[in-house]
């Protein structure tokens, strides 16, 4: 809305600067916050339905409204004295990197990519070796790379081709079933499963893309919304197909051939023997970790090259301007399937990862929330970028799990953040800065 | 014949209160140009209102049930109102000068928020509340009957009166003409001495009263509810406003009636597992013929 080269419009945050004086003003919003929190706030915390009517326990309510009082005066105050547009002014001024804040070593190593990127991705492969390591952190950094590799997918759909897919999920769970039924039926292994999967994932991309290539923003999105539930809804119902609720089990990824049980399968060697070391559980879990961690990088890599090849400068040409992209002869058909059917294939490796790591798959691992999720992490860490979105996708993923102490609060925890951080950095935490060969005064 | 008078009356039913969830998505995307996800779980707080204060009304001895019921009905969709209210400023509205993706995100969080919310401050049990009425109008013979109970009768008529209600808001008061000033371009209404902040916050409040009236019709019908209503009704109410061509008003009470009819005749008629499979698969039909859905008017764009 505004034209090129004009300074952006200072965001205007929900609070009015002060027009009355100045602690009566103050008290005054914190007063009206307050009487509103007490309508939203007394029936649903104060009045709790029980079999016989309600139960009044008001002082939850009479809590909550302390603190969005107390809240609402800190923040009123702060905005009045001037401290508020001190602390937002990162924020505020659009095209402020994340690290405006930080320390100057900090700083100069975000500063560094590659250098910080190397150090990282040493310290996570030394990291099962190392005395910290156990089968719980390591079973949640391998899901945190499963993450990865579902965002990265999801990043090219949404980060740079712009298509709202509100149904990605769909494409994970064909990987992981995929690789269920091809064990059960065609006794296919792991390592098979990954190309296979990544095609039949690929080809379920492609059944999505064709029918929804008109539509356009929120068409697509809840078309691809329907299309995610439509497929866990066959998965719930196919009973004898995809074993209904109950799902079905997985074989476990082996090198070489090698498995890694204590007892092996009559006629193979297991892993522990060929290496003449003791059995030990945490074997398998190294050698997950360690062949998820390469297909993370692996895609990741994908998406670097994706990005600034031909059909990335495509992509972000349609996310653009899709008419003017078509008058430079870009065709819209064949892009937007392409862009559907790789990122299709990222989720289907990633479900082929999900299975082994698990050792079965079921249903309730591939809800909306889950796609909902990887959204989140794409938006939050700035679509299209790379950095950013290993960045929301670690903090997403990683976070419920540092907030089970607050054990049923997690979700509301997790909800709060998520507006919170949107409300804070709309653009996602890592702007995408577009190569170009003029420079332009604003990033936007 | 029976069983089809049955589902079609079913159909109307759940396709009234479709209806009237969608509105409120249709309201909000026509006029801020976003899909608010919060919006199935204004409904399902609308549900659990209605039976809080109906039993503070129990409590404080009101004994007379009309006195009573409309003594609720005002309180819900009151506080509803004021739920959509605060939603929208503060998940909404500091996002206004942001990408289409920034908002939803929000929403899908704000939705999460809302879930679990009323989660923790209610239990995760399913709650019920007792049947208010009990008549029934019988069709057909003793043994082979089709019915339609007070009750529904009373959701079908509600709907109605409450779109009639808003249409009229809408085409024929001042207030409808600044709403309708705002959805076609919120610049120049602003510039025109509307005051559009305002008007949007007066939309999702409109939005968050029809879900109210939703919510109240379904408890009065179905007697339970739990917390995770929202979500299922959320998406199919979504559904009904695409369906019937998102932006427009009585496009999503068609599409709603539309979705309900479809969903209650192939749940009768071939299987009910796979009536929501039919619901979307439906829907995707729809907008590979008409992309803009029913009654939706194809976007021009200006190059």
């Amino acid at each position: 809305m505004t034209p090129k080269g004009s300074p952006a419009p200072a965001r205007r945050f929900f609070l009015r600067p002060a027009r009355s004086g100045f602690l009566v003003g103050a008290f005054g919003d914190a007063a009206l916050a307050a009487g509103i929190g007490a309508v939203l706030f007394v029936p649903i915390l104060g009045l709790v339905l029980d079999r016989t009517g309600v139960t009044p326990h008001l002082e939850r309510a009479a809590a909550a409204v302390a603190l969005l009082f107390a809240g609402r005066l800190a923040v009123a105050l702060a905005v009045r004295t001037g401290a508020w547009a001190r602390l937002t002014e990162g924020a505020q001024r659009a095209g402020a990197p994340l690290w405006t804040g930080w320390s100057r070593g900090w700083r100069a190593l975000a500063g560094r990519p590659r250098t910080g990127a190397a150090l990282a991705l040493a310290a996570l492969a030394v990291f099962p070796f190392s005395p910290f390591a156990n089968g719980y952190l390591l079973h949640v950094l391998s899901l945190t790379f499963i993450y990865i590799l579902l965002a990265m997918g999801l990043n090219i759909v949404v980060g740079l081709a712009g298509l709202l897919d509100l149904g990605f999920v769909a494409f994970y769970a064909v990987g992981a079933y995929g690789y269920a039924l091809l064990a059960q039926h065609a006794g296919v292994s792991f390592w098979l499963a990954i190309p296979l999967t990544a095609a039949i994932a690929a080809c379920a991309g492609f059944l999505l893309g064709f029918p929804v290539l008109r539509m356009h923003g929120d068409y697509l999105a809840i078309v691809t919304l329907g299309f995610g539930e439509i497929v866990r809804m066959l998965l719930v119902n196919l009973t004898g197909i995809t074993g209904g609720p109950n799902g079905l089990a997985t074989p476990r990824p082996t090198l070489f051939g090698l498995a890694f049980t204590a007892s092996p399968p009559a006629g193979t060697r297991a892993f522990h023997e060929a290496f003449g070391l003791e059995f030990s559980p945490s074997h398998r879990s190294v050698f997950l970790y360690l062949a998820i961690l390469a297909f993370m990088l692996g895609a990741v890599w994908v998406f670097q090259r994706l990005k600034h090849m031909p059909i990335g400068r495509a992509w972000e040409a349609l996310k653009e301007n899709e008419v003017a992209a078509r008058a430079t002869g870009i065709d819209p058909t064949v892009t937007k399937l392409a862009a559907f059917m790789l990122g299709a294939s990222f989720a289907g490796v990633g479900g082929v990862c999900f299975a082994g790591l698990e050792g079965f798959v079921n249903p309730s691992s591939f809800t909306f929330i889950e796609s909902a999720m990887i959204l989140a992490m794409v938006v939050l860490g700035g679509m299209g970028s790379v950095a950013g979105v290993i960045l929301a996708a670690v903090g997403i993923t990683v976070l419920p799990e540092v907030f089970r102490e607050f054990g049923s609060y997690r979700m509301l925890v997790f909800g709060l953040a998520m507006v919170c951080i949107m409300v804070w950095r709309p653009e996602g935490l890592l702007r995408v800065a577009r190569r170009s060969l003029e420079r332009s005064s604003d990033a936007a | 014949m029976i069983l089809l008078a049955q589902q079609l009356i079913n159909g109307l039913i759940l396709g009234s209160v479709y209806g009237l969830i969608a509105i409120g998505y249709t309201m909000v995307y026509g006029i801020v140009g976003m899909i608010n996800f919060a919006h199935g779980e204004i409904y399902m707080i609308s549900a659990y209102l209605f039976a809080i204060f109906f039993a503070l009304c129990g409590a404080f001895g009101v004994d007379s049930l009309p006195a009573a019921l409309l003594a609720t009905l005002v309180l819900t969709v009151a506080v509803t109102g004021a739920y959509g209210w605060a939603v929208e400023r503060i998940a909404y509205r500091p996002l206004r000068q942001s990408s289409k993706l920034a908002p939803l995100i929000s929403a899908i969080g704000m939705s999460l928020v809302l879930q679990n919310y009323v989660q923790l401050a209610q239990g995760a049990r399913e709650q019920g509340m007792r049947s208010l009425f009990d008549g029934v109008l019988r069709f057909g013979s003793e043994t082979d009957f089709f019915q339609i109970t007070h009750i529904q009768l009373l959701i079908v008529a509600a709907a109605f009166s409450a779109m009639a209600a808003l249409t009229f808001l809408i085409q024929h008061t001042r207030l409808g003409r600044a709403c309708r000033a705002t959805q076609q371009d919120r610049v120049m209404a602003g510039l025109l001495g509307i005051d559009t902040d305002r008007i949007v916050s007066l939309v999702f409040v409109i939005g968050a009263s029809m879900a109210a009236v939703a919510g109240i019709l379904i408890t009065l019908n179905f007697g339970s509810f739990n917390f995770f209503i929202g979500f299922v009704a959320g998406v199919k109410a979504f559904t009904a406003a695409v369906l019937g061509g998102i932006g427009s008003l009585p496009g999503a009470m068609l599409g709603g009636i539309v979705l309900g009819l479809s969903e209650s005749l192939f749940a009768g008629f071939v299987k009910t597992d796979y009536k929501d499979v039919f619901a979307f698969g439906l829907l995707v039909a729809v907008l590979v013929f008409r992309p803009t859905g029913l009654l939706g008017r194809p976007e021009v764009e200006k190059i």
